[in-house]
């Protein structure tokens, strides 16, 4: 019966081609009557060939050499090679794997032999446990497109350069498809034990980096990923195992994981305290904050950017939350008076980047272009003089202040000049 | 058989396993992890200590070992250079350029052990370290007996163990918020703030 389908399916293919040989050297004709000499030029340029690829790159696939996106570094942490998503290039939801964006804290990317890798699980369970990367892909699985933020994406020292690209304001921020069995299905299966309340997940990598997650948060979601869009995951995120815990400060997303130890209190890891504790203005340090707040951006027309004439350019950005979907998101392209509906580009999955687009005619006067998004649970992204009221500071408290600030999600402006030219314009607005 | 009974036959049969495998609580894959394997991968040490292993030192041996293994990085006096600065900050914390070390701004004596025993000296390339260039326990209490002195926490003299570290108050515990680690989880529960909703 197989053979049979596939014989058709086989004639069917062939035939759509012939077709489109067809369809080809019809308009092949058409250009030629045209005039012999365009339609000669026309085919020449077609028929360029890639330079030559070694073979293996060549089975992997490279991108066009023409326009290659590429991340940028972080200028303050060039040294630990931190690097940006280039988000004003990618397209739709998938940030491509090459292109995520990447924090290692002081470690160069390890090289961790899959065969030799295992996963602890123990502490407050009736089972401690040890699984193979092979024991893990036995279980049932499950495919979930999230993203990753760093807590200080878009924290104001990357966003005082009038300059500022959005690489740089908000390139922090990637999403993937990530494939893996759901943590709670292991817990489970090393039986958590009563009175445990939180978990620690630790890399394999030499600094041995660990984060404590609350365990309700291990069982309602995380995954123990071992694939990215569709293959393993990248070394640089984590290859062979990458702790995916959906929404919150990236963190809690443990990179070469290779131990979970459930505990009733939460561990005090470097990276719980002091690493990611918000410094407010009296001093004190608000720890352990977890969710990603709900946040948007618009990338064309972005910083750096430049509108080629008047009349319509789409408008268009990324939104996201770490509460859950993206329902709404607004565009005021008159610095914030008016306000209208941007289309989100479905399906709209949980705790994603979420595509949304604005159809725009440039009259060819100053604008300032501005995105708000709000997510299922209603919470709605600040301005930048909302949060100054709650923190109860003024505009010159973050352009003075020297250290970086997490959970940092102001409505982000785009000021648009008479030229077309875009640039950074939050402090303005 | 019409094959979309058969396949509902087969969800329901499956659906039956998924359930008795819900109360065993076992799919059977994976093996059981011997205590000797536990503990030799469980280098955490929690705010209450209890997983401190024996040992101690004092800040008269930290000295020495700072001045061969740490100063390069975080400097003669603890001022930072490659590494952070290890102490001061004292008063910047409302400051424009706040600095965070371990007298100003860490809350519990037990991370310092902690993050030197797994962290330092640092391994950026993930290289193999002879287990004779491994700090032993003594060197890591010696080490943090030493940052506690230099931060003006402990005594000079004053030797440092699993017992006593935990009990030790740092300067700025009660500068967090929440002021207490049970309450994070509930505070939590209510959505009552994060840094980008409220102060």
């Amino acid at each position: 019966m197989n053979s049979k389908q596939s014989g058709r399916r086989r004639f069917l293919k062939d035939s759509a081609l012939l077709a489109g040989v067809a369809a080809g050297a019809a308009t092949g004709m058409i250009r030629s009557a045209s005039g012999q000499e365009t339609a000669r030029e026309t085919m020449d340029w077609k028929v360029g060939y890639q330079p030559d690829v070694p073979e293996d790159l060549r089975k992997y696939g490279q991108p066009s050499r023409y326009g290659t996106l590429l991340r940028t570094y972080n200028p303050a942490r060039r040294a630990t090679d931190d690097m940006h998503t280039p988000i004003q290039d990618t397209m739709g939801i998938i940030t491509p794997s090459s292109l995520h964006y990447t924090v290692c804290h002081g470690s160069a990317v390890p090289d961790i032999d899959p065969r030799e890798h295992r996963l602890l699980i123990h502490g407050m369970v009736d089972r401690p446990m040890i699984f193979t990367m092979e024991d893990l892909k036995r279980f049932p699985s499950v495919s979930r497109i999230h993203f990753i933020e760093c807590a200080y994406n878009g924290s104001p020292p990357e966003r005082k350069d009038p300059d500022a690209t959005v690489q740089r304001t908000h390139g922090p921020t990637s999403c993937s498809e990530w494939t893996g069995v759901l943590l709670s299905v292991l817990l489970r299966e090393a039986g958590v034990q009563r009175g445990a309340s939180w978990i620690i997940g630790e890399g394999a990598e030499a600094k041995m980096r660990a984060k404590s997650i609350p365990l309700e948060k291990a069982m309602q979601d995380a995954i123990v990923a071992y694939g990215q869009n569709g293959e393993p995951v990248r070394p640089e995120q984590g290859f062979p195992l990458r702790l995916v815990s959906p929404g919150y400060e990236g963190p809690h997303n443990v990179k070469w994981l290779r131990r979970i130890k459930v505990g009733s209190q939460p561990f005090m890891a470097h990276a719980d305290n002091p690493g990611h504790t918000a410094l407010r203005p009296d001093g004190k340090g608000r720890w352990f904050q977890f969710e990603m707040g709900v946040n948007s951006v618009i990338t064309f027309p972005s910083g750096g950017q430049r509108l080629s004439s008047r009349g319509f350019h789409e408008i268009t950005g990324l939104a996201w939350s770490g509460g859950g979907a993206i329902r709404r998101v607004e565009v005021s392209t008159d610095s914030g008076r008016t306000w209208k509906d941007a289309v989100l580009e479905g399906p709209i999955h949980r705790i994603a980047h979420t595509r949304f687009r604005f159809p725009w005619s440039w009259s060819g006067q100053e604008a300032v272009l501005q995105s708000r998004a709000t997510d299922e649970r209603g919470d709605v992204q600040p301005s930048l003089a909302q949060l100054e009221k709650v923190w109860d500071v003024n505009r010159d408290y973050w352009l003075a202040l020297r250290n970086s600030v997490p959970q940092f999600n102001p409505i982000q402006s785009w000021k648009v000049t008479k030229e077309g030219s875009v640039g950074n314009a939050i402090w303005e607005a | 058989m019409p094959s979309g009974r058969r396949s509902l036959l087969l969800l329901v049969a499956l659906a039956g396993c998924v359930a008795a495998q819900a109360q065993t609580s076992s799919y059977g894959i994976g093996r059981a992890a011997t205590p000797e394997e536990v503990q030799a991968w469980d280098i955490s040490v929690g705010p209450d200590g209890k997983e401190l292993p024996p040992g101690s030192g004092s800040a008269k041996d930290g000295a020495v070992i700072y001045a061969q293994k740490c100063a390069a990085c975080h400097g003669q006096n603890l001022e930072g250079g490659a590494g952070p600065r290890l102490a001061g900050g004292q008063g910047t914390l409302t400051s424009l350029q706040p600095q965070k070390t371990i007298g100003s701004y860490w809350p519990f004596a037990t991370q310092i052990w902690d993050f030197i025993s797994r962290a330092m000296p640092p391994n950026f390339y993930n290289r193999p370290v002879p287990p004779d260039q491994k700090l032993t326990h003594d060197q890591v209490y010696s080490l943090t007996a030493f940052l506690l002195y230099r931060n003006g926490i402990i005594k000079e003299d004053e030797a440092i163990d699993a017992a006593n570290l935990p009990k030790i108050q740092m300067p700025n515990r009660n500068n967090f918020v929440p002021a207490r680690l049970e309450d994070v989880l509930d505070y939590r529960g209510k959505r009552a703030c994060r840094f980008g909703t409220c102060p």
